[in-house]
């Protein structure tokens, strides 16, 4: 129904799409500024950089374009329309995902892939079974990562209502910063995007194994291969957050 | 007179309006803080690779990308201001109402902008910018004229951001439903404006045609002035006179819109 709604405007979709590659390409046109006045940032090269770009782009849409209505819980927790989805009869999470389905957002799944493929093609790698198996097994794992970022971040709305910037902080916020390799950061930070919230394990570090890096932190060499672990680890965490939230919803009554 | 109070008072109205979402407020302040982090650790990264890129110095860069995140909200380089609202009530038909009000149209959303965009600058910028100037080497002046200045530049690029997004919003009496315009809006706004790159570390030409945007007026040209890079008059004189240009195109579009305008009567 939202896919029809969004085609009604026909002008409009195109615009939209176009515009959505435009909006998810700046950051990597950014990017590529910033290559255009030098050789290696954080001592990675060009298609480096757009390696780990293309992975956090990529696993941030296919997120985004399943869940990232739930950035919009907020407003309904705050005027009450929450009501209506609570005495259907299918879970909240999978109606509050389906919510303004937002077919644009396939927008940053193109262009994330599209700058993986270019990445794939221009490294400089020698690419075993194993690495090639590990790209398709990061975004999905990655995926399911912000996934389990944006329904924590669903289940905060339910306390703090009015936040959703606190939210973006995390999702869009991580994307912008998985697409840096992690040498640019500092220590602290990146021990928090390891250990606090596991996003590193989106691409930082399965992609040292790929790029021959050495591990953020020194971590052991068999971490490149824990993504799969991390997210099931998230998913429950957030499984967790999201029934938290649930109960201690309160209508507004109105 | 009359009109001159009616408008402060629209204006105070949209200050207050925004001072009401405190938790917004405070999650503003913490994404930006977050935001700046981000930028500051990947400029450090590029200033160390290329020192002097754009003719700015490491404390430079960083005051710049501290500045940016102050200005972001308050500047709605993104959008999210007052043309939101103005598309919707175009599309719904609302702005009927407000075109029947004793007020005019361009100056009334002004007025409200102008006040939303103060509360963002005291509510949401300041924070992040001491924050950034706290924990990093920043390159702020000493010299209160200085200041003063950039203040004047900040109320500028208010009213070349509202003359942007006035247009942007008007084009909805065309398109009817504004996602498109607003994500062009959102694209051309990070870009052009220097929020992503300082315009002045782009690669020539396109550094030296992005300049001459509007855009530029809204974060480039007041960082140049906070940053000593360039001479308060000249800058006034470009932002003054891109903020004429497109509140006149602005009227223009305007008049055009409000006769395509028809009342559905009951």
């Amino acid at each position: 129904m939202w896919i029809r709604s969004t085609l009604a405007y026909r002008v409009s979709f195109v615009l939209t799409v176009v515009g959505g590659l435009l909006v998810t390409g700046l950051d990597f046109v950014a990017i590529l500024l910033m290559f255009s006045q030098v050789d290696v940032l954080g001592g990675y090269t060009l298609p480096e950089v757009a390696f780990l770009y293309g992975l956090s782009a990529t696993s941030f849409g296919l997120a985004d374009l399943s869940i990232g209505s739930a950035g919009r819980l907020g407003s309904r927790v705050r005027d009450g329309t929450l009501d209506t989805l609570l005495v259907r009869p299918a879970p909240v999470l999978a109606q509050v995902a389906a919510d303004r389905f937002a077919l644009r957002r396939v927008a940053r799944l193109i262009q994330g892939g599209l700058v993986l493929g270019y990445a794939c093609v221009a490294l400089d790698v020698v690419w075993s079974p194993v690495k090639v198996a590990l790209v398709p097994v990061m975004l999905v794992c990655g995926g399911v990562i912000f996934a389990a970022v944006f329904v924590t971040g669903a289940a905060f709305q339910f306390v703090a209502q009015d936040a959703s910037e606190v939210q973006a902080a995390f999702t869009y916020g991580g994307q912008t910063l998985l697409q840096y390799p992690p040498t640019v950061f500092g220590k602290e930070l990146v021990r928090g995007v390891t250990f606090v919230l596991p996003l590193a394990f989106v691409n930082w570090v399965p992609a040292a194994h790929v790029l021959g890096r050495p591990y953020p932190l020194g971590l052991p060499e068999w971490a490149a291969f824990a993504p799969p672990l991390v997210a099931v680890a998230c998913c429950a965490a957030a499984g967790l957050a999201w029934r938290a939230g649930l109960r201690t919803y309160r209508s507004t009554g109105s | 007179m009359g009109s001159a109070r009616l408008y402060a008072a629209v204006a105070a109205g949209g200050f207050r309006r925004y001072a009401t979402y405190r938790v917004a407020t405070a999650a503003g302040v913490f994404t930006n803080t977050v935001f700046g982090l981000i930028l500051v650790y990947t400029y450090l990264a590029l200033w160390d690779e290329r020192p002097h890129l754009g003719g700015y110095d490491q404390a430079q860069a960083v005051t710049y990308v501290w500045l940016g995140q102050a200005l972001f909200a308050t500047l709605a380089i993104q959008g999210g201001g007052f043309e939101i609202e103005l598309m919707e009530r175009i599309r719904t038909g609302e702005v009927a109402v407000d075109l029947y009000r004793p007020a005019d149209l361009q100056a009334w959303w002004l007025a409200s902008d102008l006040g939303r965009a103060l509360f963002q600058l005291l509510g949401r910028g300041v924070l992040p910018f001491v924050f950034g100037a706290l924990f990093f080497p920043t390159a702020l002046p000493l010299d209160p004229v200085t200041w003063l200045a950039f203040a004047v530049t900040i109320a500028l690029a208010m009213v070349v951001s509202y003359g942007i997004r006035f247009l942007v919003a008007l084009s909805g009496f065309w398109l009817m439903d504004g996602t498109g315009a607003v994500q062009v809006l959102m694209v051309t706004g990070m870009f052009f404006s220097g929020m992503a790159l300082p315009l002045n570390a782009f690669p020539r030409p396109l550094g030296d045609i992005v300049t001459l945007l509007p855009w530029s007026a809204l974060l480039q040209t007041p960082a140049d002035v906070l940053l000593g890079r360039t001479d308060p008059w000249p800058a006034f004189a470009f932002q003054a006179g891109w903020a004429v240009v497109l509140l006149a195109v602005g009227r223009l579009v305007q008049g055009a819109a409000t006769r395509r305008v028809v009342v559905q009567g009951g």
